[in-house]
């Protein structure tokens, strides 16, 4: 069954209701080896998330002294601080917050353009320009990043912000549009025919219809486009060279080199990193799950 | 300019098909802004995607070292690839790694899923616990699990106390064990999305197929086997591209782990081929090495792309 192709279609009129559960089996009492299962695979699971913590509020002598494996017997925030200013953390994370907000918007307001002429206009060879599209998508990007390197130069916006966003922006593009054109064509004819015999041009009707309709796919779309962009790093390293412009993957992959030994501060600053995108998963993780099964239909 | 192209390629259009009025006619209806609405992206991607793509397959044949003017050596690259060794355990430690990391994820996400499958108490938590490192970077988790695997850190402190030092190491700096190492971490990682896949296979399946199995006295075995599993056939197609393609394109926790080391024996063609270009500065060998990256995910690339073409119809 198709529910899961384009994300919450079943929110789109028209499109046929998930068919209904079938009375289920009624069940015995639940079974307590789930739990006797689970509960270490969970921790197990977590396990180095929570390592990390413990190594990011230790002091730098206890680390020294006690060993990284050991728990924790001191509390300090010193790993914080150095990450942040000294380790430039913190305006390592504005760049990556600049780069993935402009990213996001640019690509999914292209996409969505894409998604609505290709599937409300009878543009010839459409299919084809659909499927090519999402083929630049998934070539591998080894196979883009020298020429990349070498257009930016020529272009002479190598070593910019605005390259990085403009080649995550190209490279995104194919796979947002076709899963908004996935969507987009399962609306419904009849709106359409309404808002032309209202008069409305086929902008209007994008801006004024589409769009509003749209906003279950934009959402997953941005939700996973968000954690895509922020966690890059290969772009990253191949557009950019000065370590002030780095965002952040890259900047505490320096941050390892010059703190090789002080732990804390590399473990504070790879949690510091991995709060943007916790926090876009938390808010929005109904978004994020049905973002991640796109293209995994029936 | 934009505005200008399409409507003479719709004009040559319409003179080849002149017969088909009731076509043209649609393909008049097409308004200016539509096809701007569709070139604007079109050319983004064009200009950067498939043109730079082209561009390395060019470089492929040569030799430069991106100052001067690349020198066309022919195949000269290719040739010097068969007999690198660097290339050849990059190679191998791809197959290891599609394997390995295919394996693993695909197994764990699969057995995760069939277990979690059921709503209960507790079964929402354990999933956002399995899939909640998904959100952390790629290049992250690769400093997450330098902390685990440093030597006085935490794997090796609990195999201290479960009274196995014998299997004390140094993780990522023992080559015998370090592509395994980083290889684990790549896996944590993507279990939680072959669950969620998985986990959205399951609901499509039909319960009262394998109600009716256990009826006629169908062990759970059996009834995974042959009940569940052919229904998620279209999952397993999905699951099998995208594993394939992720573990060709992996670079940044090995990157972040090992840059390659100790001694290559991390090396994958992706690290590898960035190693070649933009630390040695070999642009031509390192297109010839992203050509061989191309050529091994193409064949799982268009098996992805009939199947979402199938779905589209």
């Amino acid at each position: 069954m198709a529910a899961i192709a384009p994300p919450a279609a079943g929110t789109a009129p028209g499109t046929p209701a998930v068919r209904p559960r079938r009375r289920r089996r009624p069940r015995t009492a639940r079974s307590p080896w789930l739990h006797v299962a689970m509960i270490p695979v969970t921790l197990l699971w977590l396990s180095p998330i929570l390592f990390v913590a413990f190594v990011a509020v230790r002091s730098y002598d206890d680390i020294a002294g006690r060993g990284l494996g050991a728990l924790p017997a001191s509390f300090s925030l010193d790993g914080f601080t150095t990450a942040l200013t000294d380790g430039g953390v913190l305006r390592s994370l504005g760049n990556s917050l600049v780069v993935t907000a402009w990213a996001v918007l640019l690509s999914l307001a292209l996409s969505a353009i894409a998604a609505y002429a290709l599937s409300r206009f009878a543009i010839p060879g459409r299919r084809t320009i659909l499927l090519t599209m999402l083929a630049g998508n998934l070539l591998p990007p080894q196979i883009l990043l020298v020429p990349v390197a070498s257009i930016t130069e020529a272009l002479g916006i190598a070593d910019t912000l605005t390259a990085l966003v403009i080649v995550q922006v190209g490279f995104g593009i194919g796979f947002y549009t076709f899963v908004l054109h996935g969507f987009m064509r399962a609306l419904p004819a009849e709106v359409f025919e309404a808002a032309r015999l209202d008069g409305a041009g086929p902008g209007g009707i994008f801006w004024r219809i589409v769009l509003p309709l749209s906003r279950p796919p934009l959402a997953a779309l941005a939700a996973l486009a968000t954690t895509w962009i922020f966690n890059d790093l290969i772009w990253a390293m191949t557009v950019l060279r000065t370590e002030a412009k780095f965002p952040v993957t890259a900047a505490l992959l320096n941050l390892q080199g010059g703190y090789a030994s002080a732990w804390n501060v590399v473990a504070a600053g790879s949690l510091v990193a991995a709060i943007p995108t916790a926090v876009v998963f938390f808010m929005f993780q109904k978004q994020f799950v049905s973002g991640l099964l796109v293209g995994a239909s029936k | 300019m934009s505005a200008q192209t399409p409507m003479a390629v719709a004009e040559r259009r319409h003179g080849a098909r002149r017969g088909e009025t009731r076509r043209r006619s649609g393909l008049l209806r097409i308004p200016l802004l539509v096809w701007a609405f569709l070139l604007l992206p079109l050319l983004v991607e064009l200009f950067w995607v498939f043109w730079p793509a082209a561009n390395s397959f060019s470089l492929s044949l040569t030799r430069w070292d991106g100052i001067g003017l690349a020198e066309p050596v022919g195949a000269q690259n290719f040739r010097d690839l068969a007999t690198d060794p660097i290339f050849r355990t990059a190679l191998w430690n791809n197959v290891v790694w599609m394997i390995g990391f295919g394996g693993l994820s695909v197994v764990g996400g699969l057995v995760l899923a069939v277990t979690l499958n059921k709503p209960g108490p507790l079964v929402g938590l354990y999933r956002s616990a399995i899939y909640l490192p998904m959100v952390v970077s790629l290049a992250v988790s690769g400093l997450f699990w330098r902390v685990m695997y440093a030597p006085d850190g935490p794997v090796n402190a609990t195999l201290g106390l479960l009274g196995l030092e014998s299997l004390q190491r140094q993780w990522l700096a023992d080559p015998a064990v370090a592509l395994w190492a980083v290889l684990i971490a790549a896996v944590w990682r993507q279990v939680g999305y072959i669950m969620v896949l998985y986990l959205a296979g399951l609901k499509g399946t039909d319960p009262t197929l394998e109600e009716a199995a256990a009826v006629d006295g169908a062990s759970a075995w059996q009834r995974f086997w042959r009940i569940v599993m052919p229904q998620l056939r279209g999952v397993n197609t999905v699951v099998f591209a995208v594993t394939v393609i992720d573990s060709l394109r992996t670079f940044d926790i090995v990157w972040a782990m090992t840059r390659g080391g100790p001694y290559n024996e991390t090396q994958l063609l992706s690290t590898y081929m960035f190693q070649q270009a933009f630390t040695t500065g070999n642009l031509g060998y390192a297109s010839a090495i992203a050509v061989v990256i191309f050529a091994l995910a193409i064949g799982f690339i268009i098996t992805y792309l009939a199947r979402q073409a199938r779905t589209e119809d």
